[in-house]
């Protein structure tokens, strides 16, 4: 086990330096300088500040002194909001990410564990084929779309929620439903083919000819069983919802890292980017390594396989 | 001359023998694994559904924009964000273009990214997932660790990095979707090549002297098509999905060249007042993944052995 664990951590080392290092080079290869898009700014000036944030120094130079601050934990100045840090930006815009997508993911999981086992228990009757309709429906609707319908209806229309903004209660309504309808719909298709998988076990007639009750069978038998699927989702999952779906706090004008992300891509601010794709990918890696390692916990014969 | 077989006398008529050949004859002709599919998936009324959409959406894009008297980029400012009408079947934008056109031309560039941006990663992972399985041990190993690396790069900021890269558009689009989709193919074909392979039919086609592309392109990857066909289908709303967010930020297709994406972006800067320039894109992006979804399931079910009657 202990190998076993060792063997993940240095495969999710490894990925997050390759991540850092592709991102830094590919972002160099970009055209542009970040302090091209600010009219004011002469040729001369331009170079100035290039020269100031040491961004005409050799590349490889550049690469290992980020790298070597990177590994204090300081990712340097933004180089578009004037004296303020990556980590300070952060530090403010991720807490909001996150209420987002833990609000989501507390909708989201419960209700989409229920349909997914109700779907197969009552496979082929009218509750599996509203809760089929309900999931298929859920992955084909692009998230951002559902939000500007949720915005049209309950804001506009209505009149019952607010728009957008993220500050009281009310306000936090419309972009959790927005974000947990497509978790919950995938949620739902996945447990329901794993239960319906679960359900044809051999150790489930065991559990059934030794006389067990249906509901004992069901749940130390059954769900324990179909969860393993559901685990190894989890993890990218509850990663991806926590630092904030891009799209969603574009249109809900939510504070979170999703924004800063594509305005920092887009206006070619070098620290913040890097800063943000790290930070994103030590979540996603370290999330992936957790699940890797309950894995080994709940399937034995994973552990020994490898 | 007609005879009149109903007229001639019983005795007439001769025993003509048992053929022995002819009794041991199979009455049925035999069907084909792919006919057996697509006759059990002609039945899954659900999945042909899905089908049909897909094939009229996918005709419209084709003719309706050549058939029409505007083209997806020509402005009439004197006549912006009208509602529709008989002119304008969908209205017009807020530059006056007509968006029954723009509409039905976003389809081709949404549908071609979405068709295209499914099936070339997923041939890459063929290619690579076959070689890593088939030849095994060290070629295997690496080819797997690296691919446990990859998958963890979250996937959205290496399409918006390498589209910043290469530029905006339909083929840049695909290009990114290439480079950073191949890797569950390969997993999943890798996992299948290791079970096919052991198989009789190989064993005797390696003892006839075939050569390795041969065994791996005539045997192996014919039995895994059912699976890749499957994640292809299924990919391929995906894809389309990606396209659309990708182009609602900003990223994917430059305008004037609309997309289901670019429309759906466009729409809802005047949604509050013009709620029907969202809600086409809308509607077409929803019930295009919808149907491949369906089909992909159906194809899904008709292909499962276990579901075999």
């Amino acid at each position: 086990m202990v190998r076993y664990i060792l063997r993940r951590f240095l495969i999710s080392l490894l990925t997050l330096w390759l991540l850092a290092a592709i991102t830094f080079f590919l972002l160099r290869l970009l055209p542009g300088n970040p302090f091209q898009s600010d009219q004011i700014l002469t040729f001369e000036m331009q170079e100035r500040m290039m020269n100031y944030y040491g961004l005409n120094r050799p590349l490889i130079e550049q690469y290992f002194t980020y790298m070597g601050n990177l590994l204090q934990g300081n990712m340097g100045y933004s180089l578009k909001y004037t004296n303020r840090t990556v980590n300070s930006i952060i530090v403010r815009a991720f807490p909001v990410s996150a209420d987002l997508g833990l609000r989501s993911l507390a909708l989201a999981l419960p209700v989409g564990l229920f349909l997914g086992i109700a779907s197969a228990r009552k496979r082929g009757k009218a509750v599996d084929y509203l809760c089929v309709v309900i999931s298929v429906i859920g992955v084909s609707i692009p998230s951002f779309i559902l939000g500007s319908f949720l915005q049209y209806i309950f804001a506009l229309r209505l009149k019952i929620l607010p728009m957008a903004q993220w500050t009281t209660e009310m306000h936090k309504v419309l972009p959790t439903v927005a974000i947990a309808l497509g978790l919950l719909a995938t949620l739902t298709r996945i447990m329901r083919a794993s239960m319906l998988e679960v359900t044809t076990q051999d150790y489930v007639k065991t559990a059934k000819s030794k006389g067990l009750s249906e509901g004992k069978i069901i749940w130390s038998h059954e769900i324990r069983n179909a969860l393993i699927p559901i685990l190894t989702m989890l993890g990218p999952m509850v990663a991806s919802v926590l630092m904030g779906t891009f799209v969603i706090e574009k249109i809900f004008a939510i504070p979170g890292l999703g924004l800063h992300f594509v305005n920092s891509i887009t206006g070619l601010d070098y620290t913040m980017t890097m800063g943000l794709t790290v930070f994103f990918g030590a979540f996603l890696v370290s999330a992936n390594f957790l699940v890797d390692i309950a894995y080994g916990i709940v399937d034995p014969r994973i552990r020994l396989a490898k | 001359m007609t005879r009149d077989f109903a007229g001639i006398p019983k005795d007439e008529f001769e025993f003509a023998g048992k053929s022995e050949e002819k009794s041991e004859l199979l009455t049925r002709p035999s069907i084909s694994f792919w006919r057996d599919v697509w006759r059990r998936l002609f039945k899954n009324k659900v999945a042909m559904t899905g089908l049909v959409i897909i094939l009229a959406i996918a005709l419209s894009s084709l003719i309706i924009p050549e058939l029409s008297s505007y083209s997806y980029s020509q402005q009439n400012l004197r006549n912006i964000n009208a509602a529709p009408s008989s002119q304008h079947w969908f209205g017009t934008d807020s530059l006056g273009r007509d968006l029954w056109v723009r509409t039905w031309f976003g389809a081709r560039v949404s549908l071609a990214v979405g068709i295209f941006g499914s099936i070339i990663p997923s041939l890459i992972g063929v290619l690579i997932g076959g070689i890593s399985g088939y030849f095994g041990g060290k070629v295997d190993m690496i080819i797997m660790r690296l691919i446990d690396i990859i998958i963890c790069i979250p996937q959205m900021i290496y399409i918006i990095l390498i589209m910043l890269v290469i530029g905006s558009g339909p083929v840049p689009l695909i290009i990114a979707f290439a480079i950073t989709g191949w890797m569950g193919s390969a997993r999943n074909v890798r996992g299948l090549i290791l079970k096919i392979k052991e198989e009789e039919f190989v064993l005797a086609s390696r003892i006839l002297g075939a050569s390795h592309g041969r065994i791996i392109f005539n045997h192996l990857v014919p039995n895994t098509l059912g699976i890749v066909v499957v994640s292809m289908t299924l990919g391929v709303p995906a894809a389309i999905f990606q396209e659309a967010y990708l182009s609602f930020i900003g990223l994917g297709i430059k305008p004037p060249i609309p997309s289901w994406g670019q429309l759906a972006n466009l729409g809802t800067a005047v949604f509050r007042i013009y709620p029907t320039q969202l809600l086409i894109p809308a509607i077409m992006i929803s019930l295009t993944m919808l149907s491949f979804n369906l089909f992909g399931d159906g194809l899904r079910d008709a292909l499962d052995p276990k579901l075999r009657s």
